[in-house]
């Protein structure tokens, strides 16, 4: 199984200096509040998850040549062919061919407020006690991984310590690929700069990432 | 259907543009025709991201927090549910921290993977947060990001950058101006930038903003 994201962008360099752009401006092109508004109507089918979502976005072979609501949009597109709800033919006709397949719910104009107000916690009841605890040094996973997965490359096989125990939360990686919620425990691990950019000056700053416990090894008295 | 008017866009190539407005009026089209959209509810939905959640929602919980101790404590405790008392919770926003910034500790929020950013209390992310420059540099140089937007820290005060790579939303509480003692909760609010909730920025000084009627 082969699987390359191109969206893992923490680190990189190249990519020249951050434009700011003023509070209210929210859309650069007509279409783009269309796509926005499409991908969260889509969601609200429960066709598939956001998880799923973010591996079809990150998945997108054109993904760094792409601005981020033609990513929203060609994933969408991508994620409805995958599932026959939408065929290319289709698109290029714009009109609907085949009939459509069932979904589990439509979301009307009526309840969009309510829908966005309930939202989709992700926090399920614990089942067994975290292994860690706050001020644990902990290593994360070393090696790269053929499926979606939520470690950013620049903190991999790094030792941190974890900050926060943030309970236990449905697991990115399994829920990503349909193999259901697998909820894990979820900490805030905090690194110091120095052991994620080498060169840079200890205590300069410090980053944390938040890392399911499947992410972690203990570090050891190397550490 | 209505589609938002957006004037003109003379930065962007206009044939890519109309192929993007062709493509995705097409696909909306396909998708009301099988009944899997409402687009009344599209037109609904940008709307409520235009004119009703967005940045001034979170600059009323950071105005209260200024404002209310009690209010500041509970924030810091459970952010979800003190966010959620002013009305403001869900899609984006399920699982809330806030992050409190002080002279001696500057927190400042990325999602290096993709955009993850707390909706109910900042709406839609800017362009430039979901952008390659800010996910590959706030986490490795994150001082020069922050001269990007003018911001320049003591040396003594610490970076701490957040990266939001799970379901776990954070909003960051700048400090409070100086000779602000005077202001309403409402007037106080005026003062906070989204840039400042994202720690790309800090919150206005009195001085530098209109006269409040």
């Amino acid at each position: 199984m082969s699987y390359t994201t191109h969206a893992d962008l923490g680190g990189q360099t190249g990519h020249g200096r951050v434009v700011p752009e003023p509070e209210g401006e929210l859309w650069h092109a007509a279409w783009e509040p269309r796509a926005m508004a499409l991908t969260v109507a889509m969601g609200g089918t429960g066709s598939w998850n956001i998880d799923m979502s973010r591996s079809a976005r990150e998945t997108l072979p054109d993904y760094a040549a792409l601005s981020y609501y033609q990513i929203w949009a060609a994933a969408l597109e991508k994620l409805l062919i995958e599932r026959r709800m939408l065929r290319r033919a289709e698109l290029r006709k714009g009109a609907a061919i085949d009939p459509p397949i069932s979904v589990a719910r439509v979301l009307r104009a009526e309840s969009v407020a309510t829908a966005l107000a309930r939202g989709s916690p992700t926090e399920r009841p614990n089942v067994d006690a975290a292994r860690f605890a706050v001020g644990d040094r902990v290593r994360t996973r070393k090696l790269k991984v053929a499926h979606h997965t939520r470690l950013p490359g620049y903190v991999q096989g790094r030792v941190g310590t974890i900050e926060r125990v943030h309970g236990t939360h449905v697991f990115a990686d399994p829920h990503a690929h349909g193999l259901g919620e697998q909820p894990q425990w979820l900490y805030t691990v905090v690194f110091d700069a120095a052991q994620l950019w080498p060169g840079s000056a200890p205590g300069s700053h410090r980053v944390s990432v938040d890392a399911w416990q499947p992410y972690l090894e203990p570090a050891g008295a190397d550490a | 259907m209505s589609h938002t008017h957006i004037g003109d866009e003379t930065e962007h190539d206009h044939s890519e543009l109309d192929a993007m407005e062709l493509r995705v009026r097409a696909l909306e089209t396909v998708l009301a025709q099988k009944g899997y959209i409402d687009p009344a509810a599209l037109d609904v939905l940008i709307d409520t991201y235009q004119t009703r959640i967005g940045p001034r929602n979170g600059a009323r919980v950071v105005a209260r927090a200024w404002s209310d101790p009690t209010f500041h404590a509970w924030l810091m405790r459970d952010a979800s549910a003190a966010i959620a008392s002013l009305g403001y919770s869900g899609r984006q926003g399920e699982h809330m921290i806030a992050l409190q910034n002080k002279p001696e500790r500057h927190n400042m929020v990325v999602c290096t993977l993709c955009s993850c950013y707390p909706w109910p209390v900042l709406g839609l992310p800017p362009t430039w947060y979901k952008s390659a420059p800010y996910r590959s540099r706030a986490v490795r140089e994150p001082r020069a990001v922050l001269a990007d937007f003018g911001v320049n820290l003591p040396a003594t005060t610490e970076i701490r950058v957040w990266d939001s790579t799970a379901e776990v939303r954070y909003l960051v509480i700048p400090q409070r101006p100086s000779r602000t003692e005077d202001l309403s909760e409402a007037q106080l609010a005026e003062l906070v930038t989204r840039d400042s909730m994202i720690g790309t920025g800090l919150a206005r000084s009195p001085t530098a903003t209109p006269t409040q009627p």
